[in-house]
């Protein structure tokens, strides 16, 4: 498996340089207070907006904070959202899928309807309307938008379990007695992974620009905690003054963004022999 | 026959829709019932007295069981009627025509910007796959979905507005004020949305036509000694318009929901400002409101993709 996987990143080059990037965020994220030089709300009051420099890596912002420290404690905030997007996605996704596609007829019908129902709705128009009714704040949003993914891997998860549930070897633990739950859980639910792991990877960018966003509006973190989105709301704040302001946290959103949809794409093709380039 | 078969597809895809729509306003109303905190405390003020808190529940119809609140919320939005906003008194309905024309010339200009450029990029790319243009149109496809909107929203801002002072920087114009200053104003925030679209729509369209040109139909009009550009365009094209509409389709509905972020930043007063400032306050049932036209614009438009399919292809029953 390890062997497979390393086979994988020598022959795909932009995978590989896809992870290695998110690992060092994820590195970089987990060790901020050892690597951000100031603490967030450290403010330089007399260089406000400054030109980066020696002693502040890419300036400050319009409080005269360390906007590189705000970066890097910003990073761990969105990697931090992004991750209990997916996480929720994934709990409430994954059990629903699993148990519509192996009861099929009238469950199936009824959860495959409530789906259908969920992927109608414009996903962050849902999000910003439970933040707005569980009240404002990362956590609370980033509850929104894993209920908003819940039903994409819903209908992933129930699609694998309506093949695989007609497996002869599921027939057969079937005829050896095994329960509903043993089969789900040792038949059915390996069979999903691989999907779903193309699918998690691709949904944790859709997590990063949904948290971005709701931070951005003012319904995410609050100050003075530091995520992208809400340094991206400030800086749109200052744009007259210190257009700049915008470059570092909006190229990060782009670059992780485009690093998980890498590996996400690159996942997809390894694991899928029949997928055209 | 025909007629008769699409009058039938009609119907029942009509009656498929019924239950989608209130299931999604059930489960909106649902969620938005269960948050915590009583608003009727809210709505009462500060140090309001048990008397007046009752007053508000009987008022707005608090003191209801949940299903017959629901009921009565369905029943009353179906006629047009939407309640009115906690903070402004407003009926929900009237904010509502008032925003969702600002939003739909966004969403229908950024449409048209993203078909225009992503369909020829999808066939320039699909013309010799895996050469070096259809390299550069993936990679550029790739940046077009990780960008975040109201980022580029942003640049676009800083470089076009208020940089060069060619495009208003905030603000709409309502098409009744005539179309070029609509348009002026509109055409920032539909480049600012439709660069996902063109990467969304140049992939689609590079994979379909690539799988058509593969096949053995084609195949065969190749060996016949047809010219490239004609299978393109006259064979491929045409089979891949089926998928052509799905991603139109799909777009639409994505593009509707991002403007609601890519709106604060031009402070358009349309739909996202309406939902975001709802949201900040907590008024409900604008909230409620915004989802509600919102999921009913999303199903109307399915619906209308589904029986388009039935005439771009007669195998689908």
């Amino acid at each position: 498996m390890v062997n497979r996987f390393f086979a994988f990143l020598r022959r795909d080059l932009r995978a590989a340089v896809s992870l290695a990037f998110l690992l060092a965020l994820c590195v970089l994220a987990l060790c901020a207070p050892l690597i951000a030089p100031y603490p967030v709300t450290a403010q330089d009051v007399d260089n406000t907006l400054a030109a980066p420099s020696a002693a502040h890596l890419l300036g400050t912002d319009d409080l005269g904070r360390d906007v590189f420290s705000r970066m890097v404690h910003g990073g761990a905030a969105t990697l931090y959202a992004s991750s209990l997007a997916v996480g929720i996605g994934l709990l409430l996704g994954l059990p629903v899928g699993l148990l519509a596609g192996y009861s099929g007829g009238w469950l199936d019908d009824g959860i495959s309807r409530f789906i259908d129902a969920l992927l109608s709705f414009p996903s962050i128009v849902l999000a910003i309307a439970v933040t707005g009714a569980l009240g404002i704040g990362l956590t609370n949003g980033m509850i929104a938008v894993g209920i908003v993914f819940s039903p994409q891997i819903a209908r992933l998860v129930r699609a694998r379990a309506l093949v695989v549930r007609q497996e002869l070897y599921v027939d057969a633990a079937r005829c050896f007695g095994a329960s509903t739950a043993r089969i789900l859980w040792r038949h059915v639910l390996p069979n999903t992974v691989q999907p779903v792991i193309v699918q998690v990877t691709l949904l944790l960018a859709a997590a990063l620009l949904a948290e971005a966003s709701l931070s951005f509006l003012g319904l995410g973190i609050q100050p003075p905690q530091p995520s992208w989105g809400s340094m991206l709301a400030r800086a749109y704040q200052n744009m007259e003054l210190a257009p700049e302001q915008m470059y570092a946290p909006g190229l990060a959103i782009l670059l992780t963004a485009l690093a998980f949809n890498t590996l996400g794409e690159s996942l997809r093709v390894a694991l899928d022999p029949t997928t055209k380039r | 026959m025909a007629a008769s078969h699409r009058l039938r597809v009609i119907r029942r895809r009509l009656l498929q829709a019924v239950p989608v729509l209130v299931l999604a306003t059930f489960v909106v109303f649902g969620l938005l019932k269960l948050m915590p905190g009583d608003i009727a405390i809210t709505l009462a003020g500060e140090n309001a007295t048990e008397q007046r808190i009752a007053e508000i529940r009987a008022l707005y119809g608090l003191d209801r069981p949940f299903l017959v609140q629901y009921g009565s919320w369905l029943a009353n939005a179906v006629q047009g009627d939407l309640s009115k906003s906690l903070a402004t008194g407003e009926k929900v309905a009237t904010s509502i025509a008032r925003a969702f024309p600002n939003t739909l010339l966004i969403v229908v200009l950024a449409m048209s910007v993203a078909l225009a450029i992503g369909v020829p990029l999808g066939m320039l790319a699909a013309s010799r796959p895996d050469g070096a243009r259809d390299r550069i149109v993936t990679s550029v496809a790739s940046l077009g979905i990780a960008v975040p909107n109201f980022w580029l929203a942003m640049l676009l801002v800083a470089w076009l507005a208020l940089g060069t002072g060619w495009f208003p920087a905030t603000g709409a114009k309502p098409l009744a004020e005539g179309l070029g200053p609509a348009l002026h104003h509109a055409i920032l925030p539909a480049l600012a949305l439709a660069a996902g679209g063109v990467a969304e729509v140049s992939r689609q369209l590079r994979s379909s036509l690539v799988e058509i040109l593969s096949s053995p139909p084609v195949r065969t009009l190749r060996a016949k000694g047809l010219s490239p550009a004609a299978i393109l365009w006259k064979h491929g094209l045409k089979n891949a318009g089926v998928n052509l509409l799905t991603v139109t389709t799909l777009l639409f509905n994505r593009l509707l929901a991002a403007t609601v972020v890519v709106e604060a930043v031009f402070a358009i007063p349309g739909m996202g400002n309406l939902i975001v400032n709802a949201a900040l306050t907590r008024d409900l049932p604008v909230v409620q409101g915004v989802v509600f036209v919102m999921v009913l614009v999303v199903i109307t438009i399915n619906l209308t993709a589904d029986l388009l399919y039935t005439v771009l292809d007669p195998r689908i029953k």
